[in-house]
């Protein structure tokens, strides 16, 4: 069997460019290249990717292999998984990573299965055990209410990462690599789902996962009215507004304002909580931000032993009088 | 339409944050006292977009829950919300597997089911948060999927109409049948089981099959058949201290909160 070598990273492409998570992939496959002392390569795939591969240089990468074909226009499961299939079959990598993300939740199992191996989703700290060269991979469980470290008896070893939950390395102009274009390969009749649409959800001002500052409302809220007091705040804070799941179920805003385990990750500087408890699921999606604050009238609500500041009552009294004052106090 | 949907029984995942522990000389979750288990709630989604498909297309509905220790009340739940069959692998040699062995009973079962144009699981189970045992029978039965479905249309080629969840809005998939779907909580709330439901699913017994039944080797299911072995299970330590912050009422307070978070030049 020839040797296995290197970490691979199936890159997530925004507008044929890295997306956030694809810098961190190599961030962090530069920290395992480290331990390992093997190469770092990424597989780009998509329609006019071709360009990306030097920002993969720039950001960690050793090699990169360019499978650019209309058939890969759009993320199907069977294009994609053949396409990495015939990468990894060439490069024979040790490790394969990609992100949590609509793409790598859908391509990573069938990929790792197809390659009788297995895989582990939604990593937040990757390590090589000294030992045995295995990679060990810790994620969240029950709903994040504790962590599981695990190691594989396969090869290739493969990992989802979760969305900031790695750091990208600072990028290197200078950095050059190998670029290895390879043909897609695949039989256009042989992929069983065809993309007929895409429908993207307006976004009014700042992106939620770019905010500096996010209000979060939840499930006492009680209805869409209510969100436009968290607007209110949102504004004058220059920051944007989401929610936790129930406010989606429930209809009252889009799903796509959804923080949580299956929603979006945040990270902003500040993220101010307002009538929701702090399921271990909602805070999978902002424990990383650097300071929380909350609002509950229900002084045991877990939010409380997650915040670093907080207010008990009815947010329906503190969050205008909170946007009042820090009108006031930041002159705006 | 013949429609399957597997169904996991887990700890409840409402159950306040405060009342998980682990026992770690098992390395697994210790069951609240006083609180059920439950169906993992987007199996029951995927359960209410097997009911929808049913409504629409008829047919036939038919669960498959994995485990031991299956309260009857718990996994016959989609019975009494309108499910026709409930089939159990109830085995201490199916249980402890990671995806790949899990779904190596699963796929196994769901051959001897019968013939199938469907497949519904959840996206990921609340317990082990994996999201792959679909991914897995889909491979394993050579079909097609499609992951983190919101609504599922059955067109009259022989495919069917997906909406998937994506991380900016949904994108419309069209899919050849059989397929295996997996579902997401934008479906929408399952339906809630009727009192005719209820009394129906009372009547009815589940089916329950071992290693044997189902031809599988006890060595490739279950924890005899991991790939991926758990070395730890853990909790985090909570560091934060929450400042509580008051006043003479609420608005008061709030402006106080307003002062604090300034003077902390969070902004």
């Amino acid at each position: 069997m020839a040797e296995l070598k290197g970490i691979l990273i199936i890159a997530d492409l925004m507008n044929n460019a890295l997306a956030p998570i694809s810098k961190e992939l190599l961030g962090a496959g530069r920290k395992l290249a480290a331990s390992l002392n093997e190469p770092v390569e990424a597989v780009l795939i998509g329609s006019g990717v071709a360009a990306a591969a030097n920002e993969a240089f720039q950001f960690g990468a050793d090699k990169v292999y360019v499978v650019d074909d209309a058939v890969m226009k759009d993320y199907r499961t069977d294009s994609y998984v053949a396409a990495v299939v015939k990468v990894a079959t060439q490069a024979n990598p040790r490790i394969i990573l990609a992100g949590q993300t609509t793409m790598g939740r859908d391509l990573l199992p069938r990929l790792a299965f197809k390659l009788n191996s297995a895989v582990t989703m939604d990593c937040i700290d990757l390590s090589i055990d000294a030992a045995t060269k295995n990679l060990l991979m810790t994620k969240p469980v029950y709903g994040g209410n504790a962590r599981a470290l695990f190691t594989a008896d396969t090869f290739p070893q493969m990992a989802s990462v979760r969305s900031k939950a790695m750091a990208a390395i600072s990028p290197d102009n200078s950095r050059k690599g190998d670029l290895i274009t390879v043909s897609a390969g695949v039989d256009a009749g042989a992929i069983r789902t065809n993309v007929l649409q895409k429908v993207v959800a307006e976004v009014q001002g700042i992106k939620l996962e770019d905010a500096p500052v996010v209000v979060c409302g939840g499930r006492g809220i009680g209805g869409a009215e209510g969100f436009k007091t968290l607007e209110e705040l949102a504004k004058v804070l220059k920051g944007a507004v989401a929610a936790s799941r129930p406010p989606c179920d429930s209809g009252w805003v889009p799903d796509t304002m959804q923080i949580g385990l299956t929603g979006k990750i945040v990270s902003p500087d500040v993220y101010i909580a307002v009538a929701l408890s702090g399921s271990s699921q909602h805070m999978a999606g902002c424990s990383g931000s650097k300071t929380i604050v909350a609002v509950n009238r229900d002084p045991e609500a877990n939010i409380f032993k997650e915040a670093r500041f907080g207010v008990v009552g009815d947010w329906k009294k503190i969050v205008p009088a909170m946007t009042t004052k820090m009108k006031e106090l930041l002159n705006r | 339409m013949n429609i399957i949907v597997c169904a996991k029984q887990v700890p409840d995942p409402e159950a306040p944050p405060a009342s998980f522990k682990i026992d770690s000389a098992t390395n697994k979750a210790v069951p609240p006292a006083g609180v059920s288990p439950v169906i993992s709630p987007f199996d029951e989604q995927a359960v209410e977009a097997a009911l929808r498909v049913k409504d629409a297309k008829g047919g036939k509905v038919s669960v498959l829950s994995l485990g031991t220790g299956l309260l009857r009340d718990v996994v016959k739940k989609p019975l009494s919300m309108g499910a026709d069959e409930l089939v159990l692998l109830e085995d201490p040699a199916f249980v402890d597997g990671d995806s790949w062995s899990t779904a190596v009973a699963l796929a196994a079962a769901i051959k001897k089911v019968g013939q199938f144009d469907i497949i519904f699981c959840g996206r990921q189970a609340a317990d082990t948060d994996a999201g792959q045992v679909g991914a897995a029978i889909a491979e394993i039965l050579g079909i097609p999927q499609v992951t983190v479905a919101k609504k599922i249309e059955i067109l009259d080629n022989g495919k069917a109409k997906v909406e998937r969840v994506t991380a900016d809005g949904f994108e419309v998939v069209e899919v050849s049948l059989p397929a295996l779907i997996t579902v997401s909580n934008e479906l929408g709330e399952p339906r809630y089981a009727t009192i005719k439901g209820i009394m129906a699913a009372k009547r009815k017994e589940p089916i329950v099959w071992k290693p044997a039944d189902i031809g599988v080797d006890a060595q490739h299911v279950g924890a005899a058949g991991r790939r991926i072995k758990m070395v730890k299970l853990f909790q985090p330590v909570k560091e934060t201290k929450c400042e509580i912050v008051t006043g003479e009422n609420e608005e008061d307070a709030a402006g106080n909160l307003a002062k604090k978070l300034v003077e902390a030049k969070l902004f």
